[in-house]
């Protein structure tokens, strides 16, 4: 029996169908848990619906409802801001952590604990640090005011509850965000660093002229990847502020959960849920697009 | 050979899991066992107890009693409700009744053959739909009393008669908020009302904070909305139009939330719905005396090294002391598989022989006054002096009993009151702006 063949692979009858039977169960899950819910999603948003008794066309009632919402927007507006802090923090940090494993150590410990935070659930992140922030009894607050400062509601005040949840979750996936780049420094083959240096350059110098520009498709990916799982933040914030203080921290999916599965209102929660849809395929596509995500400079 | 007996002998575990697991599960619908949900841990063994009891009496009908947190409660039941995996009876809330009965999910009890007279005043009417029909029998009480922690009011030269008497006002706050002041001790040993006080660093609050209150101000507000004369709605029942616009209530929402910009009660930023609430603030240390519901009873009085004693609310403007009176109930679910053994499980639940048996638990106040009774005097037999929760209950000329806001919509105006209340509270928002709030949840009940 020959392991590697020469000759071109014969397309042999049945193929078809056994891929079929392997793709089945994907196939399957995409039908019944992706494409079905969505587009039972749109059709819900033209509707009023309860869940209990059956759904009402009201046609474009709810999106003209939600374009009047001032909530909506300033659900919008809210989660945008934890957005921009969390990725902008995130990825920075994150690109900081990959670049010093890579060119620092060789450490497999260093790079697991890197990665510990990730496996604390959300939940459990952010009750830990629900309770390290207290105003009142959180040691982190015990420990400002012991140096003498004001002690600083994190997540009671309206400046500091979102940039608090930002951070909490930065903490949790900075290290996992670090492992996928870090993955993607490892693909750059070393002679590059070694030309450089040989050319006289810094680090400072190899990391804007070599690995960033190459980095760019994984960092893209990346970037798209954290940013739709950024605007999707809701345990966080469903553990710590419950949407509070006076809705500083109604993200929008917390929103829409809310009208949901607290106000029954299962028409105007899909037609919000079809708006965060819209907004997250233009950034992807934006993204996409900006980054070249889809084209390597390497080679 | 044995790799496939393996396998075969794994694959039969799983499926006896799997098929163990279906049976298991909440809904068991089956003629002989009637299912039933509660969400507080408390109870649970006087309920169980209660049970047994109804068991014994009607032979072949199990009781399956199934407990859950009260987030968890709500989710699961809503679940439930749409997967068909509802309990047949469950505890239900007031605040939930307008939802449940507009999505049409509860079976009526008229034949129950309930009595208004048999209970506490009050308790049963509250579960009597728009339709006419009722919706709950009723299960328990509670009313909302001053906890006070009896080392600070004593440090303070405060005794329980003087807790006991104060009285308030929306102008200088009265006695009350004299009491508090007094009881506010900042970091350098200056109490409220001394001079030099310094509010922004005060280290025992006179007055504990449960947040803005939502829309019902239970533990919050509503003691001195209550006693200034206010009430939520135009009707008592089924109101269609709330009231967070006048004059009244807004005086008195601006006077109570004053009381944490004096520095005498805690701040917003210090109080977090799950980390921080009253009672914590109370057994840290960091606050003297809070209200708080007769649910919590059993939590104050565990509080280790601290002895918390109650009192009754202040006397308001209009002469009078108040209290919110919730009632719980229980109520049978439209597409319980077991009606006939849920409507004698449900008579059983709401009758003397039940309700006397959970009272000697002396964890809640059964709805009859027989159950009642048995409560206070199980709570005496702890040595806890339970008169702050049931005089108002006894006495109705000197104290006014008033129920949860009882309307269509208790979602939404919910989820418009909480961030306007804690807007007012936390930054100082003017409390004019409850006009349009109002508006906007008038709107809502206009639907």
């Amino acid at each position: 029996m020959t392991i590697a063949s020469s000759s071109p692979p014969v397309r042999r009858r049945g193929d078809g169908a056994l891929a079929a039977v392997f793709i089945a169960p994907a196939m399957l899950g995409f039908l019944v848990f992706l494409l079905w819910p969505t587009l039972r999603g749109v059709y819900l948003s033209f509707t009023r619906f309860n869940l209990l008794t059956p759904a009402e066309w009201v046609g474009l009632d709810n999106y003209v409802r939600m374009v009047n919402d001032p909530i909506f927007w300033d659900s919008l507006t809210v989660t945008v801001e934890y957005v921009l802090i969390n990725i902008g923090v995130q990825t920075t940090a994150a690109l900081a952590i990959a670049v010093l494993l890579q060119r620092l150590t060789q450490s497999s410990l260093l790079r697991g604990i890197v990665l510990t935070p990730y496996l604390m659930s959300n939940v459990v992140a952010g009750l830990v640090w629900l309770w390290i922030l207290d105003t009142q009894l959180g040691i982190g607050n015990e420990i400002i005011s012991a140096l003498g400062f004001d002690r600083i509601p994190f997540l009671a005040d309206e400046t500091w509850a979102i940039p608090t949840i930002a951070l909490i979750n930065v903490w949790r996936h900075v290290g996992y965000t670090a492992l996928l780049i870090f993955a993607g420094l490892q693909a750059i083959p070393n002679d590059m660093y070694e030309a450089a240096k040989v050319d006289g350059a810094s680090e400072w110098r190899m990391f804007w002229r070599v690995t960033m520009p190459l980095l760019r498709p994984v960092l893209a990916v990346v970037l798209i990847m954290t940013v739709i799982g950024s605007f999707q933040v809701f345990d966080t914030v469903a553990v710590t502020t419950a949407g509070g203080p006076a809705n500083a921290t109604n993200v929008l999916q917390y929103y829409i959960y809310g009208s949901a599965f607290g106000r029954f209102q299962f028409g105007y929660a899909s037609a919000m849920s079809v708006a965060l849809l819209v907004v997250l395929s233009a950034i992807t596509v934006l993204q996409y697009r900006l980054t070249r995500a889809g084209q390597s400079d390497l080679g | 050979m044995r790799l496939r007996t393996l396998s075969a002998l794994a694959g039969a575990v799983t499926l006896s899991l799997v098929t163990g697991c279906a049976q298991g599960d909440g809904t068991g619908a089956s003629a002989n066992t009637v299912t039933y949900w509660l969400w507080d841990a408390n109870q649970l063994p006087a309920y169980q107890a209660c049970a047994k009891g109804f068991e014994k009496e009607n032979p072949g009908l199990d009781v399956k009693i199934t407990q859950l947190g009260w987030s968890d409660y709500w989710t699961k039941l809503t679940a439930g409700f749409i997967a068909g995996t509802q309990p047949d009876v469950f505890t239900d809330h007031i605040q939930k009744f307008g939802q449940f009965a507009d999505l049409n999910v509860l079976e009526p009890l008229d034949d129950l053959g309930i009595e208004e007279s048999d209970y506490q005043p009050g308790l049963a009417a509250n579960w009597i739909g728009q339709d006419g029909h009722r919706y709950g029998a009723p299960k328990d009480w509670d009313t909302v009393a001053l906890f006070y922690n009896e080392k600070l009011a004593k440090d303070a030269g405060l005794t329980a008669a003087e807790l006991n008497g104060l009285s308030w006002n929306p102008k200088d706050g009265g006695t009350f908020e004299r009491a508090i002041a007094h009881l506010t001790v900042d970091n350098l040993g200056r109490r409220g009302d001394e001079p030099g006080f310094d509010k922004n660093n005060v280290k025992v609050y006179g007055l504990a904070s449960n947040g803005g209150g939502y829309a019902d101000g239970q533990t919050q507000w509503s003691p001195f909305t209550g006693s200034a004369g206010w009430s939520y709605t135009d009707k008592a029942r089924w109101g269609t139009k709330y009231q967070y616009d006048s004059e009244t209530f807004q005086s008195v929402v601006q006077w109570y939330f004053g009381l944490a910009e004096k520095g005498y009660m805690v701040p917003f930023a210090d109080y977090n719905v799950q980390s921080n609430q009253a009672n914590t603030q109370i057994a840290a240390g960091k606050a003297a005396v809070t209200f708080d519901g007769a649910w919590m009873i059993s939590t104050y009085d565990g509080f280790k090294g601290m002895d918390i004693g109650s009192a009754v609310t202040p006397a308001g403007p209009t002469g009078r002391r108040a209290t919110m009176m919730n009632g719980l109930a229980d109520s049978i679910t439209k597409a319980s598989e077991n009606k006939a053994g849920a409507r004698k499980w449900v008579a059983y639940l709401a009758s003397d022989r039940c309700q006397s048996v959970v009272g000697r638990y002396g964890v809640v106040f059964p709805a009859t006054p027989a159950g009642t009774e048995a409560a206070v005097a199980a709570y005496e037999k702890k040595g806890i002096d339970v008169s702050a929760f049931t005089e108002p209950v006894a006495d109705t000329e000197d104290f006014r009993t008033f129920s949860y806001p009882i309307t269509n919509y208790a979602a939404d105006v919910t989820a418009l009151m909480q961030p306007a209340m804690e807007d007012i509270y936390g930054n100082g928002a003017p409390v004019s702006g409850l006009d349009k709030t109002n508006d906007q949840i008038n709107l809502v009940l206009d639907q």
